[in-house]
Parts: structure tokens; C-alpha cells; sequence
């Protein structure tokens, strides 16, 4: 059976979804799969929203731009309303209902994951851990690679500087993974 | 066999290091989106490696820098961005008047004029017909992953020496911005002697060389233009191109760069519904595939040119097959970002004739 996934994800400038980004096709590649990443790189950086687009799969990627993604991790309101239209019937989406009222996710349309990220990661100590308790969420969610192997890519793009932090994340990343399992599907 | 070590890069850090494997010795830059991780990773990794990196005054001022630096016979590079090669061209067309083996890369953005900083393909005219005066052409790759970008670059450096000639690697924003596994590499048995036999390092021991593209004494202007044009001609051997479900297909997509790798996401979709697409993908834009597209058109194979310009290539392609059939063209706006889904219905109404 083949592997394909693709994801948008996307939130306000500074709430780390590009370092997510990274961090998924990290371990996507450390899994011995084909990725592709791209970021916005555009005036939207400095402040606005950010979104990157990231594809997993064993097979060779062709486009590394998606237009309409099987899922995604939604960060804040103004990324919902961007691309919930955009998700694939069907599709999964992690929806950080710290920022954004679940009742406004399409739940008969795609799965929804309604993950109060920002509070988790305030329990955790660190409320700026709350991407990864996002991208635990999503890789549990979705299945597309184990935990585990996302955990074990926090090396890559951690700096060396920051390493001590890399047992914290993957706390972090863990107690993303246990709400979905607890909590479900959002309905 | 073990799997090889992968490192994960964006293209224009791919570029950058595919430069480094290649042995460049100098490189010249000035700002401008969407190539500046070029600069910005060589400002620190060239001096690293015993090079110079030189942050240039402008674009014109780097171009010629390069001029000067591949005159002496060492590899060297500039890069810029669409608005950024316009002004590089002078230079250009003094280095393939002259036969200086000057590498360039241009990470294209949406024109004309300064456009926006998101991709486009709108340069292909500039890179493969000459931005600059006169009759010459440069050998122009375009990199269509971010591997190809390593391997290109690599590539550009050694034809370039090969020819002495300028050598152009095309890629636009999309690929000098997405990551993708690479599998660095170093080549082997670089020849020590390299431009030694022409290069300006001094005339010690050895009467002056002079190299220029000036040529004015009675016939020596045309004897120029007949030199390089035979030189051209003989890098009809460099072309490449990537094939995709060619062989029963009825109709032929053509596209270069990133919008070949889209559109190959698109025929792959059209072929698990049993429609009979294929994909040619030219890896060189100068030599052109021309043979290998009439070879196709000879078989009664329809073609469809897919770039994201308003219209460029899709005249080489026409002008391969002119002789058996016809292109049609489907333009993705320069200004919109391009997806697989954009391409489906024009290459579906292109199926059906």
C-alpha cells in the first residue's frame, strides 16, 4: 500500500508552523521517505499569517504545491477561514481550539480535531510549545509516520544551542498525541 | 547497500552547495528575492572552504567581477533574480563574445518589470535566446528538484570549462524556495590543468594572452561568429531531457522546471483514470530536445506546452515538430502560484483534440 500525505499548515507569524513543517518532513525523510516543503516567504512573514505546505509519500513527489490538501493543522481564525474550503472532502484537519471556536469547523464535511493547543503546552510550562503539541495531534490523527519518529527528529531542527529543550518538545509532542487519543474526533 | 546520507535543503542552499562540490573558487552577489539564501549561505560557507565571496556594489558590477575572475581561468559564479539579470546581460553577452566560462544562476520571479517575488517561467526568452547583443547562446539547465539543482550546478560548472563558454542553471522561485532530500556528492578527477592553457594568471615564462570579444580587422568578426556557432552546434551532444509515459501516450505535456514536476502530478492523476498523457520534461533549454519531440511527433503523438509565462518555450516546441504537427498552450499566470489541479483541464481538452 502506498504512502501519500499532504498537509497545509498554517497560523500567525511567530506561532512556529514552519518549524512543524520542517519538523514533519524531517521525519519524514529520516524515515526513508520522499518529502517536499515550501514555506510563503513573502511580506506575510513579517507579522501576518504563514502557511507552508508539506508531502510525504514512498513514491517519487511531483508537485510540491497543493491546492487542495488532504489535511491540515490550523493555527488560527483567519488560516480556517483560508483553507477549511480547500480541504479535501474527507480530510483531516487539526484545528487549535485554544484561538478558534470548533463550531466554525465543516465537522460533516472532514474530520475535525479540535485540540486546545495553546493551554496544553501552558500546562506543559512553555505556551510557545504549542506547534508541537499541534504536530503530536496531527501525525496521531493521521497516522502518517509513528510519535515516535517525530519526537526523534527534533534534533534536526532544534539547534545545538537549544538541545536541552529537545526532552520538553517531545513531551510536548506526546501530550498532542494523548489528547487525540483521549478525546477523539471532534463532533 | 546502505542508504546514502540525505541532507535537507532548499534549492538555493542546493545550488550553493552543488557550487562548493564543484570547486568554485569566487562568487559574486547582490541582493534580491528570491536567490538571497544564495549569498547568504556562500557569505560564510566560501571563505570556509579558502574561496572569495564578494557581496557586489550591484548587478552589473557582479556580472562583470565574474567576468574578470573566469578570465583567469577558476571556476566562479554569480546570482541574481529576473530583475537582477537584465542588468547582468552586457556582461553576459562580452563573456560568450569573448569565451569566458562564467556560471550564472538565475532564481526567476514574475515579470516584467520588477513583477512580484513568487515564481514564473517568464525568462525563458531572456536565457535561451540571449538577454544580451549579438549572436551567441548559452547552455541553459533547468533544475526541476532540488537534487537536479545540486547536480546541475555541478554540471553547469564542468560544461562551462568544457566549452568555454557561459552556462546559465534556470531555476525560478518554487524550486530556489522548497526543500527536498539531497544526496550531496563530490566529483572526481577534476582535470588540475583546467584553463591553465588559456587563462590569464600571468605571463611568466609564456608570451601574453589576450582575450576580448572586439574584432575589428577585416574578417576576423566573422571568423568569431563561425568559431562560436560551430561551438554551439557541437553542444547539440549536451541535450537532455526527462521522459514520462511516453511511449503509448496520445498526447504529449510539455513543461520545464517546476511546472514539470507539477504537471507530472497531474498526469499521473490522468493515468490512474486510463487517459493516455505522457510528460516531456527538457532538462537543457539550450541544446532543446527538438529531435526527441519531432521523434515523438512523427509517431502522431498531440502536444500541450504548459508553462508559467504567457508563452515562450511553446515556440521551440512548435518549431521542432513544425514539419508533422502543432502545440497547443495552456499559460499559467505569471502572479498565480501554480498546482497540479490548474492543469487538468486544459490537458484534458487537449486529449480530446
Amino acid at each position: 500500500m502506498s504512502i501519500y500525505q499532504d498537509a497545509i499548515i498554517a497560523g500567525f507569524g511567530g506561532q512556529g508552523v514552519m518549524l512543524i513543517g520542517n519538523l514533519l518532513a524531517y521525519a519524514g525523510m529520516d524515515a526513508g521517505l520522499n518529502v517536499t516543503y515550501i514555506p510563503v516567504y513573502g511580506p506575510e512573514m513579517r507579522g501576518g499569517t504563514a502557511n507552508c505546505t508539506v508531502v510525504v509519500s514512498d513514491d517519487v513527489i511531483g508537485s510540491p504545491i497543493i491546492r487542495s490538501p488532504v489535511s491540515l493543522i490550523i493555527m488560527n481564525g483567519p488560516s480556517l477561514d483560508k483553507f477549511q474550503p480547500q480541504l479535501q472532502d474527507g480530510g483531516v484537519m487539526i484545528l487549535n481550539s485554544s484561538l478558534i471556536d470548533p463550531a466554525k469547523a465543516d465537522k460533516d464535511r472532514v474530520k475535525v480535531y479540535a485540540v486546545p493547543v495553546n493551554e496544553i503546552a501552558d500546562g506543559l510550562g512553555n505556551a510557545r510549545m504549542a506547534n508541537m503539541v499541534a504536530i503530536g495531534a496531527y501525525v496521531q490523527a493521521t497516522g502518517v509516520l509513528p510519535v515516535k519518529q517525530v519526537q526523534d527528529s527534533l534534533g534536526s531542527v532544534i539547534s545545538a544551542h537549544y538541545s536541552h529543550m529537545i526532552p520538553k518538545n517531545a513531551a510536548a509532542i506526546q501530550a498532542g498525541a494523548d489528547y487525540v487519543i483521549a478525546n477523539g474526533q471532534y463532533k | 547497500m546502505s542508504t546514502p546520507k540525505r541532507i535537507f535543503v532548499k534549492g538555493n542552499e542546493a545550488i550553493s552547495r552543488g557550487a562548493l562540490a564543484a570547486g568554485m573558487r569566487c562568487f559574486f552577489g547582490y541582493p534580491i528575492t528570491p536567490q538571497n539564501d544564495i549569498p547568504e549561505f556562500l557569505s560564510q560557507a566560501l571563505p570556509e572552504a579558502g574561496g572569495e565571496f564578494v557581496q557586489a556594489e550591484s548587478e552589473v558590477a557582479a556580472a562583470n567581477m565574474l567576468m574578470g575572475a573566469a578570465a583567469c581561468g577558476i571556476r566562479a559564479m554569480t546570482s541574481s533574480s529576473s530583475p537582477g539579470m537584465s542588468l547582468k546581460q552586457e556582461a553576459i553577452s562580452y563573456m560568450a563574445g569573448s569565451e569566458i566560462p562564467g556560471v550564472i544562476v538565475n532564481v526567476s520571479r514574475g515579470g516584467p518589470g520588477l513583477g512580484d517575488i513568487g515564481p514564473s517561467q517568464g525568462d525563458y526568452f531572456q536565457s535561451v535566446k540571449g538577454g544580451g547583443h549579438g549572436d551567441y547562446k548559452l547552455l541553459v539547465l533547468a533544475p526541476g528538484t532540488v537534487q537536479e539543482a545540486y547536480d546541475l550546478t555541478i554540471k553547469a560548472f564542468d560544461l562551462a570549462f568544457k566549452y568555454r563558454n557561459p552556462v546559465l542553471v534556470l531555476a525560478d522561485a518554487i524550486i530556489g524556495q522548497m526543500k527536498e532530500p539531497v544526496v550531496p556528492w563530490v566529483p572526481e578527477n577534476r582535470d588540475p590543468a583546467e584553463g591553465q592553457d588559456w587563462g590569464l594568471q600571468g605571463a611568466v615564462n609564456r608570451p601574453p594572452r589576450l582575450i576580448k570579444s572586439l574584432f575589428l580587422d577585416d574578417g576576423a568578426l566573422a571568423g568569431q561568429n563561425l568559431k562560436l556557432q560551430a561551438k554551439y552546434q557541437a553542444m547539440q551532444a549536451e541535450v537532455d531531457q526527462e521522459l514520462f509515459l511516453t511511449e503509448d501516450a496520445e498526447l504529449i505535456v510539455v513543461a520545464f522546471g517546476s511546472i514539470g514536476r507539477i504537471a507530472k502530478s497531474t498526469v499521473r492523476k490522468l493515468r490512474a483514470q486510463g487517459k493516455k498523457v505522457g510528460l516531456v520534461r527538457p532538462i537543457t533549454l539550450f541544446p532543446f530536445p527538438s529531435d526527441v519531440l519531432l521523434g515523438l511527433a512523427k509517431q502522431g503523438k498531440r502536444f500541450l506546452t504548459i508553462e508559467h509565462n504567457m508563452g515562450q518555450m511553446v515556440e521551440d516546441v512548435r518549431l521542432a515538430i513544425r514539419t508533422v504537427a502543432d502545440s497547443a498552450f495552456h499559460a499559467q499566470l505569471p502572479g498565480n502560484l501554480p498546482t497540479p489541479d490548474d492543469f487538468e483541464e486544459p490537458i484534458l481538452k487537449a486529449l480530446e483534440g
